[in-house]
């Protein structure tokens, strides 16, 4: 972090719920008394293409643009998605991503190769990488819809300010408009934050 | 209701730039917005339409918007149209006209340009039009200048009886950024039309005394320019560089040189020059940056002051921190070099149709036929072009495909004298500007098959209602156009206007077959729904049985995002040919049940594994 400014990537698919988690980040920043942007392109995202999301929150923001090398913190929804957006984090950043493999009709057509492991690139690229299944976990919880909630527990112990206000402000705008998904998203982020401390490390297990 | 749509004065909110211009409409006492959806602008209507003081519509195209926002003003109501960059092209007939005779009620037009062109199919600047139409702009860098300025740009086009252009561009309008708001509606009453024959007929001999009085209105707009505190110096104790600059392209520059003075002009046309000539003489070196063409710097230098700015800097894309650095350091005697990163090479993953797209039937049908030339419109139908379809051979801008297909129809090559010439066009694009065209290809007895595929929606855009979809803005239900019946009184012959289930592969490979052998015009209209709007009726998904799946690969070029490779084998044929085979698998998650898919399988291997007790089929649309 410089000048006091947190920068977080937030990357994936379209549809994947990329921008509500950026949202819910920038909200909670809000809160906090920070000064936030947040931006985005995703004109054309909505088909399935790459969603890239930049939130940025400080005591006083600019450019909502993170620059490549300035992120501190890169949420990658999918696994090659994250390793896409990985010149964006700076050395000392760190990647909370979820391992699911989405590899678009090019690849399952043959023209382009899905990365065997990006876990492993990322790891090798010597920054900090956690990853899991947030799917499975989603799938035990019983709603898929929940991997939102699970990367944002992840990341959670990221931020600059504690980890129970970001679950705070999930939890009460679930309670203030879908009441009945509350608890299970205050469930889902604990499990994230659980899930999120896997660190990954350049050698897969031999397991 | 929204909760800013509620919200009182001095409460602080995360607002997108589209929504604070919403905003700021309803406290300005807009009384009518009009707009055509158009990426990055399309939210500012759909956040009007949050107000009830507010009569807001989606018009037909952005010319409409604006007409309808000029009758309006002339009836004494605030009015504003919304458009991206490209549908000021559109509408610039009737402002070029309106800015000379004038507006009563304030006239704004919120222009959003697509700077770095995520979703468009050109970059162009906007600024010229404050210029070619002797407009002024005001230009917000984030959210809450776009909340005030479009609040000051209604009292300045009332003060100065012109339409003013508030020039957005992406990184304001999808900006979620912290606006406070400082007001509540003010009520602007409507005093009613004044009849002027000389001030709104705009006949030579009533538009030629309005010239000297536009050109004087110039000239006071200028000195205003000059006077603005829209136009703000932040000071800066490294006066090696000062900055001129204007829009988010401020915030990168603060951003990047925090300690440099700046010239931030909010009100950018008419430049500021004399202010700008003051501010160039505190600091050594002058550069404007400015998104995206040089205009500010060919008219500071004009004004005969040393500028740099496209001399170093491109002219186009944004111009990001990451674009500034390297440009400008080296002027600072600060070489930059580019930092060493990790490289990745990641697939690309370009925007696809969804499954059960109705667009994928007609795509599989074009490009299983072969001597045709395509030619295409703007919409989602444009990814036809990609794979694995390749089946649009042309986009040009909206409503483009049925003119230019009668264009290559009438000045054919030898090499095109065997093809026959298609047009793909959407319903919307359809209404918004491409009925002209089929008017034309029909009066001047042209020869081009038209495919009109009506999903009923702006697809690209997220989804929005038009009059072809029988609901408005506000979801509430509107008369909905009949297409054969339109494009019947436009001269197409009955017989030649087919109505096609999309989904039924067969059918609609056969009728694009028949139709383009005919000797005039056709007209193929599709009739299912977006699959991503609430109309589409998502069935149980289909799965391949793998013992009974042949590998022949032609579900695959269906193009359905749900269907995927499982497997590849190599095969020899008896005639000693070697052979690839594609083994599908369907995603269960992504396939809706739309049974496209189904059509494409000889050896039947795709099933519904449990079938449902009842069948339902999606009913396509009359």
């Amino acid at each position: 972090m410089r000048d006091g400014i947190t920068n977080i990537l937030v990357v994936g698919i379209g549809g994947q719920g990329v921008m509500t988690a950026a949202e819910m980040l920038a909200r909670t920043a809000l809160s906090q008394g920070y000064d936030v942007k947040k931006t985005e392109v995703a004109g054309m995202a909505q088909r399935g293409g790459v969603v890239s999301s930049h939130v940025r929150f400080g005591p006083k923001v600019y450019s909502p643009q993170i620059d490549p090398g300035e992120a501190d913190l890169l949420i990658g929804f999918e696994a090659a998605e994250a390793l896409r957006w990985l010149p964006h984090l700076r050395p000392t950043g760190v990647a909370m991503v979820n391992t699911l493999r989405l590899p678009p009709p090019v690849v399952s057509a043959g023209l382009y190769d899905y990365p065997t492991d990006p876990i492993a690139d990322l790891a090798a690229a010597g920054i900090e990488v956690h990853a899991f299944d947030a799917g499975a976990l989603a799938e035990e919880l019983g709603n898929p819809k929940l991997v939102n909630t699970i990367m944002l527990g992840a990341i959670s112990e990221h931020l600059p300010f504690p980890a129970e206000v970001l679950k705070a402000s999930i939890v009460e705008g679930f309670r203030a408009y879908k009441p009945k998904l509350a608890d299970v998203n205050a469930q889902a982020f604990d499990a994230g934050r659980e899930a999120g401390h896997a660190r990954a490390t350049t050698h897969r297990s031999a397991a | 209701m929204s909760a800013v749509v509620q919200a009182k004065a001095e409460s602080r909110h995360l607002l997108s730039g589209n929504e604070a211009v919403a905003r700021a409409a309803w406290e300005a006492g807009v009384r009518v917005a009009a707009a055509y959806p158009g990426t990055p602008a399309t939210e500012i209507l759909e956040n009007i339409a949050l107000y009830p003081d507010i009569y807001s519509e989606w018009s037909v195209n952005e010319k409409v918007a604006v007409e309808v926002a000029i009758g309006a003003s002339l009836a004494g109501s605030r009015a504003l149209a919304a458009m991206k960059h490209v549908g000021m092209n559109v509408a610039s007939d009737a402002f070029m006209t309106q800015s000379l005779a004038g507006v009563v009620g304030g006239l704004v037009i919120v222009v959003a340009d697509d700077v770095g062109l995520s979703s468009s199919q050109n970059e162009q600047d906007s600024r010229y039009w404050g210029r070619f139409g002797h407009m002024p702009i005001l230009e917000p860098a984030d959210s809450q200048e776009a909340y005030e300025m479009v609040k000051r740009a209604f009292d300045l086009s009332e003060q100065y009886e012109v339409p003013v252009v508030v020039r957005m561009t992406t990184r304001v309008c999808h900006v979620k950024a912290m606006v406070e708001f400082d007001g509540e509606r003010i009520e602007h009453r409507a005093a009613g039309f004044q009849k002027n024959p000389q001030r709104w007929v705009m006949t030579p001999a009533n538009a030629k005394p309005r010239l000297p009085l536009m050109h004087k209105r110039d000239r006071k707009l200028r000195e205003l320019s000059e006077t603005s505190d829209l136009n703000v110096v932040f000071p800066g104790g490294d006066r090696r560089i000062g900055f001129v600059t204007a829009g988010p392209a401020f915030m990168h520059v603060r951003e990047t040189f925090p300690n440099a003075p700046v010239l931030k002009l909010g009100f950018s046309c008419p430049p500021p020059l004399e202010k700008i000539r003051a501010f160039a003489g505190q600091v050594d070196t002058l550069v404007v940056v400015e998104e995206t063409e040089l205009l500010l710097e060919t008219e500071i230098r004009a004004a005969g002051i040393a500028v740099r700015g496209k001399d170093i800097l491109p002219r186009f894309g944004e111009l990001a921190p990451s674009v500034l650095r390297p440009a400008i350091k080296p002027l600072l005697g600060e070489p930059w070099e580019v930092p060493k990163r990790s490289q990745t090479s990641v697939f690309p993953r370009p925007p696809t149709m969804c499954a059960s797209c109705p667009h994928l039937g007609p795509y599989f049908a074009l490009s299983h036929i072969r001597n045709l030339n395509i030619i295409g419109d703007i919409g989602c139908y444009t990814l036809g072009a990609g794979h694995p379809w390749n089946a649009l051979d042309t986009c040009t801008c909206m409503g483009a495909s049925l003119s230019m297909a009668h264009g290559m129809d009438k000045g054919r090559g030898e090499s095109d004298e065997k093809k026959h010439i298609v047009a793909v066009i959407g319903d919307s694009t359809f209404l918004h500007m491409g009925m002209q065209g089929l008017l034309n290809m029909i009066y001047n007895r042209g020869n081009v098959t038209v495919l009109l595929l009506d999903n009923r929606s702006v697809g690209m855009t997220g989804g929005q209602e038009n009059p072809g979809t029988g609901e408005d803005l506000h979801g509430l239900p509107a008369p909905r156009v009949d297409f054969a019946k339109l494009v019947e009184g436009l001269g197409v012959r009955p017989e030649r206007i087919r109505m096609v289930d999309p989904y039924e592969l067969p059918t609609i490979v056969k009728l694009v077959r028949e139709e383009t052998r005919m000797e005039e015009p056709s007209v193929i209209i599709t009739n299912r729904p977006c699959s991503l709007t609430d109309r589409f009726e998502r069935l149980q998904p289909y799965a391949v049985i793998d013992d009974q799946c042949t590998g022949c690969g032609n579900c695959i070029d269906l193009g359905c995002p749900a269907i995927f490779v499982a497997r590849r084998e190599t095969v020899t044929a008896k005639s000693g040919k070697s052979k690839e085979l594609v083994f599908a698998r369907i995603d269960a998650n992504t396939c809706t049940g739309c049974h496209m898919c189904v059509e494409t399988c000889a050896p039947e291997a795709i099933v519904q594994p449990q079938p449902q007790n009842r069948v339902i089929r999606i009913q396509p649309h009359a």
